[in-house]
């Protein structure tokens, strides 16, 4: 051995980290400059400072970022939602099926992401079949009641795409939990969550119908809208309640869903930065009010030619997550993502 | 099958006592396994449309709504015009990014797994940071350093090869979003792997090149394969960073989103079914010999 040991490494690792080099920094680099400049495609762009870039950039899409956390949110609580009971039931109940379960959960990537958002136009479609059951068969909503174009369907459709992330990753730390733990728990008389679960169930769901119904825009931030969304909270709160008090066990909130904790944020993470920086759903399923700041990147980059304030807005999208992350950090705790069992 | 059935044996007994104790029973044994099939079934309804919506005939130019049953689009899928070479163009992106990808891939994941040098954790962290990037991000940045390669000095650096965007551009982008999941992929593999094997095939006179050859590789195969198809599916699927890198030229969800506008052929989705059943073949089989490999190979790897 003639080259120093310390080389080698190095060596090995030169071709791919130099290409990640090359077109992952550079380019990073080259879009800060570019969200500094002023010009345009035709006459070249001059690095002036322009900061009035980011402050156009803010000032005339405020819909569209408030859209793109809307609905990354509600896709991201969404995924949570159906996405847990999903890993768990897998986890638990998955007896000799674990693989074939966790294979089809996996199976919707097989096919192509934009022919999945096509299939979800003629699910919600006017003439698909949750209309036909919702509206024409159960007669639960207005006649003139449509999903389609509307923000409903954004958030649906990005629920859909993004809910293997969610699961994949709670499965992973639920098949962690140690079985023991939870038979020493029910040993020291854990039994269901009866009261407890009936009050957080209870309020958990009255507060979830009404941010959703505040979000997706069915009611309005006034008293009327308030009163007017009151039936379907109080729904929620019952049903929420049921669940709370019925299905969830005290073992389950003391052991297993803090040592699922790092699941569900690796989870939560892994579908907010793809639903935050999507534009497909949202041209696809939605309208031209329901834009995402994706939208406004991908149309000022390869429609309009406006380089300089896409940049900006791209940047103002890499900040924004990273802030929800740390914040999302913080408020789970790191000790309980790094710390834990081996 | 439930977790930890013993200890609730005897309450579960109990509460069967009473009607309102065995519907209890029923509700806690069936809440869990009825909800988990219908979110696999929800899973899986987008995939069954397309299905059954590439044997539509449908009633306008959208095949959104049900008309009739017909096989003229899988009698014809590829007629459509420029179909053909975003097929092509898909399937030589995808072939060449995933072999470039994994080569690349596979020998930062060896160097971080085999050697303890200084920076190690920078380069973990630096190998992570694309991965957690939102495409768009990703996409538009390499747009702009595309663009600037069209002035000097970076026009005669590159031969123009980078600028105006086509089959090179996307190459690039592909290459470079792939080989962070090479080396997650392939890194997971090697990080259960036992060194004892290699020094015993050196203590039994192998040099270093055949160690790895006939030691290392054939046991971390497995993991570069299962990396590789990884790359390959996420080339093949990919379009919010494709968007930007193609210019004029089409991989088939750019032909799909550039479709989309004017028509939606049911022949879109007669290839996505070709793609889903091909893809499912490909997972079934190298499960299958992988669990045989497995079998095979138990007797060689000492348990850790």
């Amino acid at each position: 051995m003639h080259r120093p040991r310390w080389l080698i490494p190095w060596l090995l690792m030169a071709p791919g980290l130099l290409w990640l080099l090359v077109f992952f920094v550079l380019p990073n680099l080259q879009m800060v400059t570019m969200s500094l400049s002023s010009g345009s495609l035709g006459r070249g762009y001059a690095f002036t400072w322009d900061f009035d870039n980011y402050l156009g950039a803010i000032g005339r899409f405020p819909n569209n970022f408030r859209n793109s956390i809307v609905y990354g949110g509600l896709a991201t609580l969404f995924t949570f939602l159906i996405g847990y009971p999903l890993a768990y039931g897998i986890a638990f109940r998955g007896g000799r099926y674990k693989n074939i379960l966790l294979f089809l959960v996996i199976a919707p990537f097989f096919t192509s992401f934009l022919i999945r958002v096509i299939s979800w136009r003629i699910i919600l479609g006017e003439s698909g079949p949750v209309l036909g059951i919702v509206r024409d068969v159960l007669g639960l909503v207005p006649p003139n009641f449509s999903i389609i174009n509307t923000p409903l369907a954004v958030v649906s459709g990005l629920t859909y795409q993004f809910l293997p992330f969610m699961v994949l990753p709670i499965y992973v730390s639920l098949e962690k939990v140690d079985l023991r733990l939870i038979e020493a728990a029910r040993d020291l008389y854990a039994g269901p969550w009866r009261r407890g679960g009936a009050i957080v169930g209870g309020i958990g769901g009255t507060l979830l119908v009404g941010v959703v119904l505040l979000a997706l825009g069915y009611a309005q931030p006034t008293i009327t809208g308030f009163l007017g969304s009151l039936p379907p909270m109080a729904i929620g709160g019952l049903v929420g309640g049921a669940i709370g008090a019925t299905l969830i066990s005290e073992s389950f909130v003391r052991v297993t869903f803090p040592l699922s904790l790092p699941g569900v944020f690796a989870g939560s993470i892994l579908v907010f930065i793809p639903a935050i920086g999507d534009f497909v759903n949202a041209e696809l399923l939605g309208n031209p009010k329901t834009q995402m700041v994706g939208n406004v990147i991908q149309g000022r980059f390869l429609e309009q030619n406006d380089y300089p304030t896409a940049a900006a807005l791209s940047f103002i999208l890499m900040a924004a997550i990273l802030v929800a992350i740390a914040i999302y950090a913080r408020v789970l705790g790191t000790e309980e993502l790094t710390g834990g069992r081996a | 099958m439930t977790a930890g059935a013993p200890a609730t044996e005897a309450a579960a007994d109990r509460r069967r006592a009473t009607p309102a104790g065995r519907l209890r029973a029923a509700v806690d044994r069936w809440a869990v396994p009825v909800f988990t099939a219908l979110v696999i079934a929800y899973l899986l309804l987008p995939v069954a449309i397309m299905i059954a919506f590439s044997f539509n005939d449908p009633p306008g130019r959208f095949n959104f709504i049900w008309g009739e049953f017909s096989l003229a689009a899988w009698g014809n899928p590829l007629g459509r015009p420029r179909l053909d070479d975003a097929i092509k163009t898909s399937l030589g992106v995808g072939i060449i990014s995933t072999v470039v990808a994994t080569a690349l891939g596979t020998l930062i994941a060896l160097a971080l797994t085999r050697y303890q040098f200084r920076g190690q954790g920078a380069t973990n962290l630096f190998i992570f940071i694309p991965m957690a990037t939102p495409e768009i991000v990703l996409g538009a940045s390499l747009l702009t350093l595309f663009v600037a390669t069209a002035q000097e000095p970076f026009k005669t650096l590159t031969g123009g090869a980078l600028f105006p965007l086509g089959f090179n551009t996307i190459l690039v982008a592909h290459i470079m979003f792939n080989i962070s999941y090479v080396v997650v992929t392939v890194r997971a593999r090697l990080q259960g792997f036992d060194r004892r094997l290699e020094e015993a095939a050196m203590d039994l006179g192998a040099n270093e090149w055949s160690t790895f050859w006939r030691v290392t590789f054939p046991l971390i195969f497995p993991g570069i394969m299962a990396a590789a198809l990884l790359a390959f599916s996420l080339s093949i699927d990919d379009f919010i960073i494709t968007v930007f890198a193609s210019g004029t030229a089409n991989t088939f969800p750019i032909w799909v989103w550039a479709s989309i506008r004017n028509n939606l052929p049911p022949q879109i989705h007669v290839i996505g079914t070709v793609v889903f059943v091909a893809a499912v073949g490909l997972v079934v089989i190298s499960t299958v010999l992988g669990n045989r490999g497995e079998r095979r190979n138990r007797p060689v790897v000492a348990p850790r």
